[in-house]
């Protein structure tokens, strides 16, 4: 096995402030009700941050509402457009220095936020941008509208591109925004907040303001509040399905996954390991959509296993910033924790736990990419979402067994088929109940794909046209 | 002088018409306050039996071919017209309405099936995809059907706003339990056997009559129920924190109008979940 030299990528190139206020009306509010966001990986804190009220929510509210009033439903689409085409480029610019600020604040490798996560920002807005002037080939017929004031709030697994996902279409529709980012991750979309200066972007149009869940439940309650889409957990999707019942309010949700990684006897193996291991490893783990359940088929588990462990061997845990990294840091102690918890279930409910050595660093929350194998359906790692790097395998005979243990779960968000044999791809696809379905790849995104669940996985999409029409109403 | 055979009004669950397991009936008077008839009042355990069935229908239903729900839906406006004269004297013998009124009513239900039938085979053409992602990926967007849908027509409205309900659901490939209109529930039992002549498979149109307190919240917090249509129902709210709790996908009243002889694109869809797949281009 060959040993890399560390190969850190400098830091140098972000300054974060001190302390953050909201971002409301164009002006950043002076930093109150403050707590510390950290580094993940080292523990540092790099910055304190402001928590929002009642008062502040409404502020925010009332900033979108005003900018939506006087100024961006006022404006044609292709100029809300080149707002978008500006802001897409400076974040091009600022890339580098928005993915290491990403990887300082979320603890994944920069070679993720550096070659994943800032290309989909920009190419996220790049996209919507080219449709703020053809809406009337959305799907709703001429002159749809804009909902109006839309309250986003967004996870921490991948803080600038959720981000990009929830404000490029809604201001390519014609809406203004109040996002809350999550509370261990604000850091790149307060620097979001000062690219939206730099564009020049109309003072309201797009509000940050910052908090925990108090803050997010606040804002999707507030009444002046037109359309809400949140990503997270299934729990908190739930709560807010509730909270909006009666009202006129508009909803999408992209909620929770336990998707199933398929692989059949006939699947070219070396490509299958390289998907189960980006299906559950890619951002340690903390993905909704992971491929969180390898159903193998019997008769090739134990070669595809072999195969699998030999490959987990050989991956890079440690700093996030440096290039080499595979497996960066959990994002928080709590998320550990739940992690270390349900891996523990799953051994007491007799799953065979697996992990390669690691040189785990002394500071910072970490933990070494798993698999449990022997597995049955039943089993807690088998039915709730882990969001850690943690695989569970399960066996299959035939095709049809494969489906039935694969849709046997209340989520329905995403899936892979792992065959070269193309007629069962598209059967099996047919079958599934998930809203992505990946063959022979996993974990691929763009701008031009829908993504969204099925089931308990939640609804609407985000991406494509299918996800500018959750920010469009027209004529039913 | 020959006595008439009256018809005995059942439910409609699985292709089969059974009374209430529970044996309760409602009285049903015209407007002049006269007894029509006595319907079934379904139970809790009816709704469970009809998601039952609506499940088990499901997946054969949204297999068959796009063509051939086409052709079913158009076999039902063709046993619907056969069958008007019936539907008027019912709509006319509850609401009050003139023959010319009722027949425009049938008229527009007919039309209905019609249009609907036609989106069978067209729906992905119009709201599916390819998208043009930035690799070496085959990707593309197709609409599914959600599954089983809780459906509760419209109160007002006797026969047109039933078939609004429930051709946007089925037409796609769902099954449906629907719960008819308290006041105007002979055009929905009659409609079931129009449904049972039409090579509709058993089980993916399932109909109750009754009270919307005895069965919407029990179909709306039914695990297996994937979707709601609140449009009949006078407490949506509670029904929306029931149909929460699952995720399930809610219309709430008044989305979309069910009057007429076209329904709505964006209606069918509402009970659609759209599915991407990917795939590498390569040698």
């Amino acid at each position: 096995m060959f040993e890399y030299a560390p190969a850190p990528e400098s830091r140098a190139l972000v300054t974060f402030q001190s302390s953050y206020g909201h971002f409301i009306g164009g002006k950043f509010t002076k930093p109150s009700n403050t707590y510390q966001t950290i580094s993940p990986s080292t523990e540092q804190v790099l910055a304190e941050i402001s928590t929002a009220g009642a008062k502040e929510v409404d502020q925010a509210v009332k900033a979108a509402r005003t900018a939506y009033e006087k100024v961006w439903s006022k404006l044609s689409g292709a100029e809300r457009g080149k707002y978008l085409y500006r802001i897409a480029r400076i974040i091009q610019e600022r890339a580098r220095e928005l993915a290491i600020a990403e990887t300082l604040n979320n603890g994944k490798p920069i070679k993720e936020t550096r070659d994943a996560d800032i290309p989909l920002v920009a190419a996220w807005f790049f996209y919507y941008a080219g449709w703020a002037d053809k809406l009337d080939y959305a799907g709703f017929g001429q002159n749809p509208k804009a909902h109006g004031v839309a309250a986003q709030v967004i996870p921490w697994n991948f803080p600038l591109m959720m981000l990009a996902w929830k404000i490029a279409p809604a201001l390519a529709a014609g809406n203004t925004v109040v996002l809350k980012p999550a509370e261990t991750t604000p850091l790149t979309a307060l620097m979001f907040a000062e690219i939206c200066q730099q564009a020049g972007l109309p003072d309201g149009v797009v509000n940050i303001i910052t908090g925990f869940g108090a803050t997010g439940a606040d804002l999707i309650a507030h009444k002046d509040v037109n359309k809400v889409a949140f990503t997270g957990s299934t729990a908190v999707g739930r709560l807010i399905a509730k909270q909006v019942a009666g009202t006129n309010k508009k909803v999408t949700l992209e909620l929770g996954g336990k998707a199933a990684n398929i692989v059949f006897d006939d699947a070219p193996l070396d490509q299958a390991v390289e998907g189960i291991i980006n299906g559950i490893f890619f951002n340690q783990g903390h993905v909704c959509c992971a491929g969180s359940r390898l159903l193998v088929q019997e008769s090739i588990q134990d070669e595809l296993l072999k195969k699998l462990k030999r490959r987990m061997e050989t991956l890079k845990l440690g700093d996030p910033l440096d290039k080499n990294t595979d497996i960066g840091a959990i994002n928080s102690k709590a998320q550990l924790e739940k992690i270390t918890k349900l891996v523990k279930l799953g051994v007491k409910e007799g799953g065979e736990a697996w992990a390669p050595n690691c040189d785990m660093p002394k500071k910072g929350f970490w933990y070494a990419p798993t698999v449990i194998t022997g597995v049955a359906a039943t089993n807690t790692v088998a039915r709730e979402e882990i969001f850690g790097p943690v695989l569970s395998v399960l066996t299959f005979r035939t095709p049809a067994e494969a489906v039935a243990k694969a849709n046997n779960t209340p989520f329905g968000l995403s899936a892979g088929i792992w065959t070269e044999k193309g007629s069962r791809i598209l059967k099996v696809a047919d079958q599934l109940n998930a809203g992505v379905i990946w063959a022979n790849t996993f974990n691929q995104f763009d701008p031009a794909s829908p993504f969204g669940g099925f089931k308990e996985s939640g609804y609407g999409r985000e991406g494509g046209r299918h996800g500018l029409l959750a920010y469009l109403k027209g004529d039913n | 002088m020959r006595l008439d055979v009256k018809k005995t009004y059942k439910l409609f669950i699985g292709g089969k018409f059974p009374r209430s397991e529970s044996g309760h009936t409602y009285e049903l008077t015209n407007p002049k306050g006269e007894f029509v008839a006595n319907v079934v009042l379904a139970s809790r355990k009816d709704a469970r039996d009809a998601v039952v069935a609506a499940r088990a229908a499901q997946p054969g239903w949204e297999g068959a071919t796009a063509y051939n729900r086409g052709q079913i839906l158009y076999r039902i406006a063709e046993m619907l017209e056969g069958r008007r004269e019936q539907f008027v004297a019912e709509i006319r013998e509850l609401t009050g309405a003139s023959e010319k009124q009722a027949n425009s009513e049938v008229d527009a239900a007919i039309d209905s099936w019609v249009w609907h039938a036609g989106w069978s085979d067209k729906v992905d053409s119009v709201a599916g995809s390819m998208n043009p992602v930035a690799g070496p990926f085959f990707n593309i967007s197709t609409n599914q059907p959600t599954g089983v849908v809780a459906a509760f027509a419209p109160q007002k409205s006797s026969l047109v706003g039933l078939v609004n309900t429930i051709a946007p659901i089925i037409v796609t490939g769902n099954s449906v339990v629907v719960v008819a209109s308290e006041s105007l529930p002979l055009s929905a039992i009659t409609l079931t056997e129009v449904l049972a002549t039409s090579d509709l498979p058993g089980g993916v149109v399932n109909v109750l009559t009754g009270k919307e307190e005895d069965l919407a919240p029990w179909l709306a917090s039914h695990q297996d129920v994937n979707a709601v249509d609140l449009e009949g129902t006078s407490n949506p709210v509670d029904l929306e924190m029931r149909a929460a709790e699952t995720l399930k996908r809610v219309v709430r009243p008044g989305t979309f109008q069910r009057a007429g002889s076209k329904g709505s694109l964006q209606q069918i869809l509402a009970f659609m979940e759209v599915k991407t797949v990917w795939h590498p281009k390569g040698h």
